[in-house]
């Protein structure tokens, strides 16, 4: 085994995992990695800020369902990642951060670490409850080791962020390497195949259901087990909603999807789950965002709940048969147990109710007054846009309009902040997506008050050459903000005016963007097509009435049935 | 409102820095109250018991014991069945002792508690106990008329009766 330095080993070892794109920032305490980043075929592409590279390495890890790395200097560097990884542990998602620290000895062989030394930050107490995993390596020794487990355990299971802390002296230090494929962690055994004896239970339960339903959540997605879920849902013929992050893991133009549930879900979703016997919760943790108030959430269901993560299990909702296991094998085996059992159901009551209740809540819909308005652009949008497009989202109106009129096709395809509601985290997240999968058109739709929270990573999307397009729903207000002060405050706009500044299409242009203001659905339409065929990131806004709200809703404290459509 | 009880949560952890940071975080992060922790090394090198004392309800402990579960260090967690374990506490307690009278007095009630002396000076007496925390709770109240000048306690440590233990799987 020959000698090599920490800083190689670390490259090396990244690429046993297979990592080719690394988004992130420079500094002090990152020299001797980039020093051999630089060479060794791994990309690195460089962030404007650190959370647009943890934001970006997330949206790398949606899109493409494989860990998204991303890379910081010691102290503001690492502290700026933190957002990021908030928001990627409370969406399950496989970011790695990759942290310089300030030398474990300093030169007269006494601790550095701990004394407060320049760019210091205890970034593992800092991030330790917002991730899966941290650690701090001590010698270079360690390296290789620490990588193989990190991203082990952020890939596996219930997956989730990940952090190594690499003091500067260990990247430059020079150790025997061992890179061996064991790595035993005593502590993390994670539960992949389901208990049979919860499988029987399952399955005869869902035998006898009248009413079944599924609710999907962001679980079916990590698991890659779509395919089992289609399947499974045609057998029985079980409407099947999803809860936010569930959203792209079912087909929205089969007859069986209701659409998302929860506060800004559908109307369909929110009815039928009332009337539903048995409830297939699969790979969701029941949020407070999904149910509304839990007495009166599908009260009349035994629920079925399938999670990796067995703390999801009663957590929130008391549940009659708890499935801890992957989803993937979990919806197989039920699957195969019913398959033997029963003819694929058509046509039962159950079925009509929701085709009479879907034909109703779609005649019903209310896609807001005059000619351009987010509803209409984003159905028209869904028209210009292949299958394989992918769709960011940032946080707040534009979010849930997103969720509510856009219809998606294919897993993965639609990538938004759930869990932590991060504003800026769309652009950055698009960008990463458009590494992941470069030969899908990739589309951010952004509020003007999130788009101005990231828009700094215009810089990298234009100098990486990385080009996605950024359509700005613009009512220069926060408008979510401001519309909980129109329902509930007596429209008393504190905090949320943001004014007409920048213009948004000069912005674009001054970062050799392309930019453009629209006026009419007519114009959306074109500038969206001329943008797919543009080679650089274009910036489409569209001023809409800073007056306009998203319904249907559930008012905050209310229940699924207290849903309403308008005002 | 469930009834709360306390509860005795018995694991093994890997004994490294930064892990009684990890597990004490997870309680302030969820809202679970320890209301008392010792720690020490377990029976195998490098592996830490940790046993930790809560109070709550059945759903909260519930939690309590699949969320430290989920932490990568925590490598077993076991509830402990209150009608079949051995608790035990330690504390050294000093007392003032300025004369023979009070030296007699609390050296019989020491006996009676199974309590040692272990230091002397003119004026004071350090005696260490060891028991359920009832006991020390009874001892340290007989003690408080001499007027105490400082309590140490261990906190509770505790391991099931009977030859069944709480190990870890290889």
């Amino acid at each position: 085994m020959a000698k090599m330095s920490g800083a190689k080993a670390l490259t090396e070892a990244l690429k046993r995992e297979k990592v080719e794109n690394i988004f992130g920032i420079s500094g002090g305490a990152l020299l001797p990695i980039h020093d051999v980043l630089y060479d060794s075929g791994i990309r690195h592409i460089l962030a404007r800020h650190e959370q647009g590279a943890a934001h970006a390495a997330d949206g790398y890890a949606r899109a493409s369902g494989r860990a998204g790395v991303c890379m910081a200097t010691s102290g503001p560097g690492a502290t700026n990642l933190v957002t990021g990884l908030a928001n990627a542990y409370l969406d399950s998602s496989p970011v790695i951060a990759l942290t310089g620290q300030v030398n474990v000895y300093s030169a007269n062989t006494a601790y550095m670490i701990g004394r407060d030394a320049f760019q210091e930050a205890d970034i593992i107490g800092i991030t330790t409850p917002i991730t899966k995993y941290n650690c701090q390596v001590k010698t270079a020794a360690e390296i290789p080791k620490a990588v193989k487990t990190t991203f082990y355990i952020a890939t596996t299971g219930r997956p989730g962020p990940a952090l190594i802390d690499i003091p500067k002296d260990t990247q430059t230090a020079k150790a025997e390497m061992d890179f061996s494929n064991n790595v035993q962690i005593r502590g993390y055994k994670p539960n992949i195949e389901p208990h049979p004896l919860q499988i029987k239970k399952a399955v005869k339960l869902l035998l006898k259901a009248e009413r079944p339903m599924i609710l999907a959540g962001g679980g079916v997605t990590l698991s890659n087990a779509s395919p089992e879920l289609l399947q499974l849902a045609e057998l029985l013929m079980m409407p099947v909603a999803t809860t936010f992050m569930g959203k792209s893991c079912f087909p929205e133009n089969h007859p069986l999807s209701t659409g998302n549930i929860g506060m800004h879900g559908t109307q369909l979703a929110n009815r039928i789950i009332l009337e539903a016997d048995v409830l297939l919760a699969v790979g969701t943790r029941f949020q407070d965002r999904s149910t509304g108030t839990l007495d009166t959430f599908c009260p009349d269901a035994t629920i079925i709940h399938i999670d990796i993560d067995a703390a999801e299990i009663g957590k929130n909702v008391d549940v009659d048969v708890p499935i801890v296991a992957d989803a993937k094998p979990t919806l197989k085996l039920i699957h195969q147990q019913l398959v033997k059992k029963l003819k694929k159901q058509e046509n039962t009551p159950w079925v009509n109710r929701i085709k009479e209740l879907k034909d109703k809540f779609l005649s019903e819909m209310d896609l807001g007054e005059g000619d351009l308005t987010s509803p209409k652009l984003l159905k028209e949008l869904r028209k210009i846009l292949p299958e394989n497009a992918i769709v960011a989202t940032e946080v707040g109106q534009n979010q849930m309009w997103a969720a509510l009129h856009f219809q998606t096709y294919k897993p993965r395809t639609f990538i938004s902040s759930g869990g932590l509601g991060t504003m800026g985290f769309g652009f950055p997240a698009s960008i990463g997506a458009k590494v992941a999968c470069p030969s899908c058109p990739v589309v951010d739709i952004a509020g003007d008050g999130s788009f101005r929270m990231t828009e700094q990573e215009l810089g990298t999307s234009v100098t990486e050459d990385i080009p996605v397009i950024v359509v700005v729903l613009n009512n220069s207000m926060l408008g979510m903000v401001a519309q909980w002060q129109r329902l509930f405050y007596n429209s008393k706009y504190a905090a949320v005016k943001l004014g007409s500044v920048p213009d948004f299409a000069k912005l674009a242009q001054a970062y050799g963007a392309e930019g453009t203001r629209v006026g009419s659905l007519k114009e959306f339409s074109a500038a969206m097509k001329k943008a797919l065929k543009t080679e650089v990131t274009t910036v489409i806004d569209v001023p809409i009435s800073p007056e306009a709200d998203v319904f249907p809703m559930v008012p905050p404290g209310k229940g699924l049935k207290d849903t309403i459509a308008r005002m | 409102m469930a009834q709360e009880h306390n509860h005795i949560i018995s694991t093994i952890v890997e004994n490294k820095p930064g892990v009684l940071y990890t597990v004490s975080n997870l309680f302030r992060r969820r809202g679970f109250n320890i209301d008392n922790i010792s720690v020490g090394p377990a029976e195998e090198i490098g592996l830490a018991r940790m046993t930790i004392m809560v109070r709550g309800d059945d759903r909260t402990i519930e939690q309590v014991v699949k969320q430290l579960n989920k932490l990568i260090d925590v490598i077993k967690v076991t509830r402990l069945d209150p009608e079949r374990i051995v608790t035990r506490e330690l504390a050294l307690i000093k007392v003032n002792a300025p004369n023979t009278k009070a030296r007699s007095d609390i050296t019989n009630y020491a006996e009676i508690f199974r309590a040692r002396v272990v230091d002397v000076s003119s004026e004071s007496l350090m005696m260490e106990i060891t028991g359920t925390s009832e006991k020390i709770d009874a001892f340290v109240g007989l003690m408080k008329p001499f007027g105490i000048r400082e309590v140490a306690r261990t906190g509770i440590t505790a391991l099931s009766r009977g030859a069944k233990s709480i190990k870890v799987d290889e």
